[in-house]
């Protein structure tokens, strides 16, 4: 499992790696944590003739927080944010999907955006991204900056709205102002760290009675890309997030779900699945801020 | 153990002497070989089940710098002679790499041999093969209907083997039991996947005629069988027993690695390396395990007492067969388990098909067995409406009864069954654990509590090699040990297999230096090479501790004989004046004339004078130990000594089912555990915790999955799920101590342990949890998946006679 | 044009000593540290990032040195097993403690599982058993069922071993 030969290049700015980008097209890749890219590499089912390195573009990396944002650098590390306190607070949603994410040792090197341009439809950022509607910005040598939200983005398994020549450089997060706040991330994997073989995630504010404000949720593992449904959450405006309405809202979602079938689960299964791991994260979402509040 | 051991140096706490090259980086193992000049071999994979080659193209391949040599079978094939299964089946012709035609995806098709593995990987995407898809079969029922593609054409059949015994009235019995009891298990492909893939490198000497081989095996008689496939003799291949295994288990075999290896070294006059990638190891490494559909049908009288037992087992051993038709073998010898089950039929059958061949794995084929016979156990239990540790109690052999011979002829050495299931029972304690089940189920979860009260067959004979093929005469499956006292009076003891974790040079330091009555920690212990080497058949079957333990305390024993006739002489005593104590030799009447070990070190090595007449100078002795009990070929109708000692375990298991998604998780798990004495504890507590893990992934998540076209699902560790920490629950093992009568310590064999009763106390928990709802799961692994189909199965057809009830 | 995949010279710092190479860029970090510099004591199991065995400090934090090329550690630092213990012959606190608590039984996995013991600890001074069991959950052990690991960490922090 050595990967096919390759040329290397580090960038030294963003400029650079533009430039490399814009000049060998579909030839280049970039590298940033390497944590699917290098094993897919191993197997031989991703042959880049120039892997452009932008882990140490300092521009690219780090938390910084405006005005009802955080700006996240795409080359941030996985652990970084998950021992990010300030973003804990401010885009709980994050922290929480990093939990189900690999292991210490991949997300020491695994990056937020390497995860998200790699677009595993079971992956866990990729759904926290779609359901908090994250803004991705990609630049290129001559296009300059473009502004992709996240259900844009991801397009089918492994694919996404990202041009060849287009680097992704930040991903801007909304923060959600005010209290009552909570989000929950469910998932099933047979073994700790793996991909889901479905999850759910979801956001939710809730008012001092205990009724929902404001909601976002979706799935990941049930279809090409993560599944997010807008008019689902709107639903829940205005109602106590109960157990009828959370099943019936998590069933109509599952409804739309579109699994495929592996070894470890058919799609009959995963569907099924969707529908209880949202029922679960709605509740237990929509039950957290009444408790921080009391 | 309720009181302290007898000894000196045996079952007290020790460091295995190994651990400090391993935490230090320092180990040897067979990828860390470098040898100058190294060439490095890369897999031309077939990617069909069954093809024929049409054509096959190196030329881009060769023409790629660096390159030197992409081997066919069509070269290789006429320049070798075949591996053959160890049945009688001389048309199963295997070789390491394939010749006009293929049989399973990932069958080795070519070797691409270049100046590094990334080199050899780009030739071996230039290797042009053609084939033309020919019918396949991955199925093992279906492999045997007469219309079935045929895997090897010239066997006639794919059908492999087949024997079916009969021990005792089983008919009869049948007849006269209240009650009989049908089912069927599956077992899944699922094997002991080391961490380390299988590795061999190897060197040819022309001016020696010699070929050196390292390689990460564990195998008996693996040089005989190298050097006879490579048409060498014997004393032309020399492996090297130094170099460490990471982890086996069982499935380290790499004959054909090593026959391919060997074959390029000596062809190219440069030392070769095949490192398997973790791909081919698990597409065309050959090392998965039993794959069994259990038929079985229990006699039994309305106290749940069993009186006859038909058990049917047929194993698909994928395309091609070394030893693993003996895995349906090996189970003869505890074919009843505990319990005395008074007569027994046995099919035993394999089959082949277009899959990945299966080679050995812990326990050789006795975990399976030992499901599907627990399985019947609680099946009985529940049938009857009688407790599942009642009905144990009812059918376990009773202490008295030991020496105690089962209908298929084997003698189990000695037990004390019930009392280590109380002993674990109450560890738990068992009381506890039904509280808990139904805390658990009273908060919506499914629980359940699992059992399992199991044998570890030990001490590794090969009976069932004769018993399986009447060609094949072996009666003994010996170990040995030689042991040299320096002129400065060190002490060195020499193995003459590799290790694989089993801590043998604790395990052999601690025998000697208890023989002996020297410090274990001065004791160095050596790896042979097969030249140098002693006759071993490597540590298979849960030998070592019996076998090795016992060759390294005859060799020692032997030293201290001579130490002892030595100092009578000197000292005018009759020997039996004399006493070994603390190292010396010392006359029980006059402690003050006792010799020391230094002295008669000296007097052994130097004054040949002062030894008694026609002694051999120097301090050197051999132990060649032939398995206790063994020695016998089985009867006619297939009665046979197996295994001389038996261990036994009694697991105890609290697991829960989220009854949403089918997701499993244990909350509890004791294993009470009787292996005898044990040298180490550490290492037997050790290799028990390995294997509940390893019985864990049998149970629940690992598989070699194929499609219906035969191509492997799960060949990776993204598929192949192998447990973590977070899926392992924290584990207590209970000891108890029944010592072997056989032995020389009273020891019993523990490699296997865990693993043979894990997979059976797993599935018997989700079964129990399970049982509320009518239904139960008959297969492993026990996916959530497959747990939410039975559950919603079971939803089903309780909403048809229900429908207003929501069960969970 | 297609870019040519020529050697990279590298200076990687490792185990404290600057190690100076001319590699392949495809080379990964595992492969330069055993193949190019003859530190064997890094394992490979996977080489697809599932096992961990390849575990490895770069710039003091665990990562797999399978999914990482030796280019991109170009002037960072690496520790290896070797590099672990405070002097030659000695054992460091963690490595004494997997001996003491039989941590192992094949070796293999065992480089790559102190790699993880270290990090946690390093950040962790008393990690509690649910917190080993999880820094350790990313490096597969097909020997001990993880238990003995989990007490040499208890041990190797100065916590009581419930041998339960």
């Amino acid at each position: 499992m050595k990967a096919a030969p390759f040329a290397y290049r580090r960038a030294e700015s963003l400029e650079e790696a533009l430039d490399l980008l814009a000049t060998h097209g579909a030839e280049a890749k970039l590298i940033a944590g390497g944590q699917s890219l290098v094993p897919m590499m191993a197997m031989r089912l991703a042959r880049p003739a120039l892997l452009v390195d932008i882990n140490r573009l300092p521009g690219l990396k780090g938390v910084a927080f405006g005005p009802q944002r955080a700006v996240i650098g795409a080359t941030t590390r996985q652990r970084d944010l998950e021992l990010d306190a300030a973003l804990q607070r401010a885009v709980p949603l994050l922290p929480a999907a990093l939990a189900w994410v690999g292991h210490v040792q991949t997300r020491n090197r695994g990056t937020l955006g390497g995860s998200l341009a790699h677009a595993d439809p079971s992956a866990e950022l990729p759904l926290a991204a779609a359901v908090l509607d994250a803004t991705l910005v990609l630049r290129s040598r001559d296009g300059g900056e473009r502004r992709l939200p996240a259900r844009e983005f991801f397009l089918a398994p492994m694919v996404t709205a990202a041009r060849e020549q287009e680097c992704l450089t930040a991903i801007e997060w909304p923060i959600w102002d005010g209290p009552g706040v909570a989000c929950a991330f469910e998932e099933v994997a047979i073994r700790h760290g793996d991909f889901a073989i479905a999850s759910a995630a979801c956001q939710i504010q809730c008012d001092a009675e205990g009724r929902c404000r404001r909601a976002a949720f979706g799935l990941g593992g049930v279809a090409g890309t993560p599944l997010v449904f807008p008019d689902l959450a709107r639903q829940l405006i205005g109602r106590h997030i109960t157990d009828a309405l959370a099943r019936e809202v998590a069933q109509a979602a599952a409804a739309r779900t579109e699994p495929g079938s592996d070894t470890h689960a058919d799609a009959e299964y995963r569907r099924h699945l969707a529908a209880v791991l949202l029922r679960r994260a709605l509740l237990r979402a929509g039950a957290a801020p009444a408790r921080a509040a009391a | 153990m309720s009181e302290a051991p007898p000894f000196r140096y045996i079952g007290r706490r020790r460091r295995a002497v190994e651990h400090r090259r391993f935490v230090t980086g320092q180990g040897r193992f067979a990828a860390d070989i470098a040898l100058p000049g190294l060439l490095h071999v890369a897999i031309v994979a077939s990617p069909h089940a069954s093809a024929r080659i049409a054509r096959l193209d190196a030329s881009a391949a060769l023409a790629l710098p660096g390159v030197q040599a992409v081997l066919t079978g069509e070269e290789l094939q006429p320049e070798i002679e075949p591996m053959l299964p160890g049945v009688d089946a001389p048309e199963v012709r295997r070789f390491p790499l394939a010749r006009g035609v293929v049989r399973y995806a990932g069958e080795w098709v070519a070797a691409v041999v270049a100046e590094s593995r990334a080199l050899a990987e780009d030739a071996a995407e230039l290797v042009e093969v053609d084939y033309d898809p020919l019918p396949h079969v991955v199925d093992p029922e279906a492999a045997l209907a007469p219309d079935a593609p045929l895997v090897h054409p010239a066997h006639g059949s794919n059908l492999l083997f087949r024997r079916e015994f009969v021990w005792g009235p089983v008919e009869e019995e049948m007849a006269a039991a209240a009650h009989r009891l049908s089912y069927r298990v599956r077992w899944g492909r699922s094997a002991t996947v080391p961490i380390e893939t299988f590795v061999c490198t190897a060197q040819w000497n022309d001016a020696a005629g010699l070929l050196d081989v390292w390689a990460s095996i564990q195998m008996p008689k693996f040089p005989d069988l190298l050097a006879r496939c490579l048409r060498l003799p014997g004393n032309a291949v020399r492996v090297y027993f130094d170099v460490d295994v990471g982890g086996s288990y069982g499935v380290k075999r790499g004959l054909k690695h090593a026959i391919l290896v060997g074959y390029l070294a000596r062809k190219l006059g440069r030392p070769v390396r095949f490192l398997e990638d973790r791909l081919e190891n698990m597409r065309g490494g050959d090392m998965q395990g039993p794959d069994r559909i259990f038929d079985v049908t229990l006699a039994f009288d309305p106290d749940g007492v069993i009186r006859a037992m038909r058990l049917r087992a047929l194993d698909d051993v994928g395309a091609y067969a070394g030893r693993s038709p003996f895995q349906l073998g090996k189970p003869v010898g505890a074919i009843v388990g505990p319990y005395m089950i008074g007569s027994v039929a046995y099919e035993a059958i394999s089959v082949l098909t277009n899959k990945t061949p299966q080679e050995a794995v812990r326990g050789f084929g006795q975990s399976p067995t030992n499901y599907a016979i627990e399985t019947g156990i609680d099946r009985i239990a529940r049938f009857l409406g009688l407790d599942r540790i009642e009905i144990r109690r009812r059918n376990l052999i009773p202490p008295e009864r030991f020496p105690y011979r089962i209908p298929s002829g084997t003698v189990y050495d000695s037990g004390d069954y019930a009392r280590v299931m109380d002993k674990a029972l109450a560890a738990a304690p068992y009381e506890e654990l039904l509280r808990q089940r139904e805390a658990l189920r009273a908060a919506g979860k499914l629980a359940g509590i699992g059992i399992a009260t199991c044998l570890e067959p030990s001490g590794g004979n090969s009976s069932f090699e004769p018993l399986f093929n009447p060609k094949n005469r072996t009666t003994t499956w010996m170990d040995s040990c030689l042991i040299r006292v320096d002129l400065n009076g060190a002490v060195t003891a020499i193995m003459a297999t590799s290790s694989s974790g089993q801590a043998h040079e604790t395990l052999v330091s601690t025998v000697v230096g208890e023989v002996l009555q020297r410090d274990p920690d001065s004791i160095r212990v050596i790896h042979a090479d097969s030249l140098s080497a002693l006759p071993s058949n490597s540590p298979v079957g849960s030998r070592m501790a019996i076998m090795l333990g016992g060759a390294a305390a005859g060799a020692a024993k032997r030293i201290r004989a001579k130490l002892l006739r030595i100092a009578a002489h000197n000292l005018g005593l009759p020997e039996a004046a004399l006493e070994w104590r603390d190292g010396a030799a010392v006359p029980r009447e006059a402690p003050e004339r006792a010799l020391s070990w230094d002295r008669l070190v000296e007097i052994a090595h130097r004054e040949f004078h002062n030894l008694p007449p026609g002694m051999e100078p120097g301090l050197q002795e051999s132990f060649v130990w032939e398995v206790p009990t063994g020695g016998a070929l089985p009867t006619p109708d297939g009665r046979v000594q197996m295994y001389p000692c038996h261990s036994f375990e009694a697991h105890v298991v609290l697991a829960s089912i989220d009854p949403e998604t089918g997701k499993v998780t244990l909350h509890r798990y004791v294993v009470g555990h009787d292996c005898g004495v044990m040298i180490n504890p550490d290492v037997v507590h050790g290799m028990t915790y390995g294997g509940v893990a390893h019985g864990l992934g049998a149970a629940l998540m690992e598989k070699f999955a194929y499609s219906p076209e035969g191509q492997l699902l799960s060949g990776s560790f993204m598929d192949y799920l192998l447990p973590s920490a977070m899926e392992v629950p924290p584990i207590t093992i209970v000891d108890h101590c029944t010592p072997s009568p056989l032995t020389e310590f009273g020891q019993k064999g523990s490699g296997e342990a865990g693993y043979l009763g894990a997979p059976a106390a797993i599935a018997s928990a989700i079964n129990d949890a399970l049982a509320p709802f009518g239904v139960a799961l008959d297969a492993l692994p026990m996916t959530p998946a497959a747990i939410w189909r039975a559950l919603r199965a079971a939803r089903t057809a309780r909403a048809a006679v229900e429908p207003a009830r929501e069960p969970a | 044009m297609t870019p040519k995949p020529e050697p990279i010279t590298v200076e990687i710092i490792v185990n404290g000593t600057p190690r100076r190479a001319v590699v392949e860029p495809r080379t990964t970090l595992v492969d330069f540290l055993r193949d190019h510099l003859g530190l064997t004591g890094t394992h490979v199991g996977c080489e697809h990032g599932i096992c961990g065995a390849c575990s490895v400090l770069l710039e003091g934090e665990a990562v797999r040195a399978c999914c990482l090329f030796a280019v991109q550690a170009d002037g960072l630092s690496v520790t290896t097993v070797e590099g672990l213990a405070p002097a030659r012959g000695a054992l460091s606190r963690l490595q004494d403690a997997f001996c003491e608590a039989h941590a192992l039984q094949c070796g293999y996995c065992t480089p790559g599982m102190l790699i993880a013991c270290h990090d946690l600890l390093s950040r962790n001074p008393r990690p509690s058993e649910a917190e080993i069991r999880e820094a350790i959950a990313g490096n597969l052990c097909r020997c001990t069922g993880y238990q003995q690991i989990v007490e040499a960490v208890m041990l190797a922090s100065g916590q009581e071993v419930a041998h339960v």
